[in-house]
């Protein structure tokens, strides 16, 4: 049980697995639009993948049936795609993805608008996406896990909505879940300081109401309170030129998503 | 995908090192402080043993040459719990 760190070789691989993701995450967020139904975007994103080299690190992680989660409105993360459930105007809809390339791991996930949707929950989108971004910021040698946890919470309850507790980004490279767990929550200077080669799945999920979760099956984990629900995510590693994006091209500049 | 923060938890065994413990018989030698005691176990190696939570609390007083039962951890066989007096 010890944090890993990665050679510049293991991080050219991740990179290469979260590039594919950003692709199909990407490829999602033009093609979300009312009438689709959840289930159509998973198919979307299998046909995206089928000719790459790597597979879908989701599909049969401890049972998960699909490569896509996808959680709408007030699902918080780990819905599993319907073709019941279908997107309406307004809906928000959170897609979670990851790829395997070379058993190096990748995972990154995004919160699409459908169609235009109220002012409060973009508000809630741009708050998490901002929280992510200030939550990067942080992820530099020599800072800790809890300065990380600490700018998504200060940052989120500022703006009057709450951080998931249940649900924490991790350490990602041969597994997909690895050490060491991060929350969404913390003080600063506690926990694990932060070394080159880390790299960590940062991924703040934001309830617009109250933190509690409720699990409606299995999988899916959606508010208690029935308020929608938002969740950004990236790989990261911490590298000595300050954070590296994995899971989007090194071109790509400005905010994570 | 997000991490459920008891996962951790349910991997590997039970972690419950209370539940995968040994439990034998074995005669008291001699008292320790800090209420431990040097016990001989029926096979006659002797380890050192402390008194379990729930006899202290009970005050179940532990002289010299009682029968007791002792619980092994599998980890260190060295040490042990006194978990029953025997009248």
């Amino acid at each position: 049980m010890a944090i890993h760190l990665r050679s510049a070789d293991e991080l050219e691989k991740m990179h290469r697995a979260g590039l594919i993701v950003w692709d199909v995450l990407n490829a999602l967020r033009q093609l979300v639009k009312p009438g689709l139904s959840t289930m159509d975007l998973e198919k979307f994103a299998e046909q995206k993948i089928a000719g790459v080299s790597g597979k879908p690190a989701f599909k049969g992680y401890r049972g998960y049936p699909c490569v896509l989660c996808t959680s709408v409105n007030s699902e918080i993360v780990h819905g599993i795609p319907s073709p019941k459930r279908v997107l309406r105007e307004g809906d928000i809809v959170s897609v979670d993805f990851g790829m395997v390339v070379d058993g190096y791991y990748a995972d990154s996930a995004v919160t699409i608008p459908v169609g235009s949707i109220a002012p409060e929950l973009q508000k809630l989108l741009d708050v998490t996406r901002e929280g992510l971004d200030r939550a990067i910021d942080k992820m530099r040698v020599g800072n800790r896990l809890g300065d990380v946890g600490h700018a998504v919470q200060s940052w989120v309850e500022e703006n009057g909505f709450s951080v998931v507790r249940e649900f924490v980004g991790h350490g990602i490279g041969t597994k997909m879940h690895d050490e060491p767990n991060l929350p969404n929550y913390g003080e600063p200077g506690r926990g694990a300081r932060l070394q080159e080669g880390m790299v960590i799945a940062v991924e703040p999920m934001v309830n617009a109401g109250k933190p509690a979760v409720r699990m409606r099956d299995e999988w899916t984990a959606e508010t208690a309170d029935g308020s929608p629900s938002a969740h950004f995510e990236h790989t990261i590693a911490v590298t000595a030129s300050g954070p590296w994006i994995l899971t989007r091209p090194r071109d790509v500049t400005g905010p994570s998503w | 995908m997000a991490k459920h923060h008891e996962d951790d938890k349910k991997k590997g065994d039970s972690g419950n090192t209370k539940e995968d413990a040994i439990e034998v018989m074995a005669t008291v030698i001699e008292p320790l402080p800090n209420a431990m005691f040097r016990v001989e176990l029926e096979n006659k190696h002797q380890v050192l043993a402390h008194v379990s939570g729930k006899m202290r609390k009970n005050f179940i007083r532990i002289l010299a040459g009682d029968k007791v039962a002792v619980e092994l951890s599998p980890y260190d066989l060295t040490r042990g719990r006194i978990v029953y007096r025997y009248k």
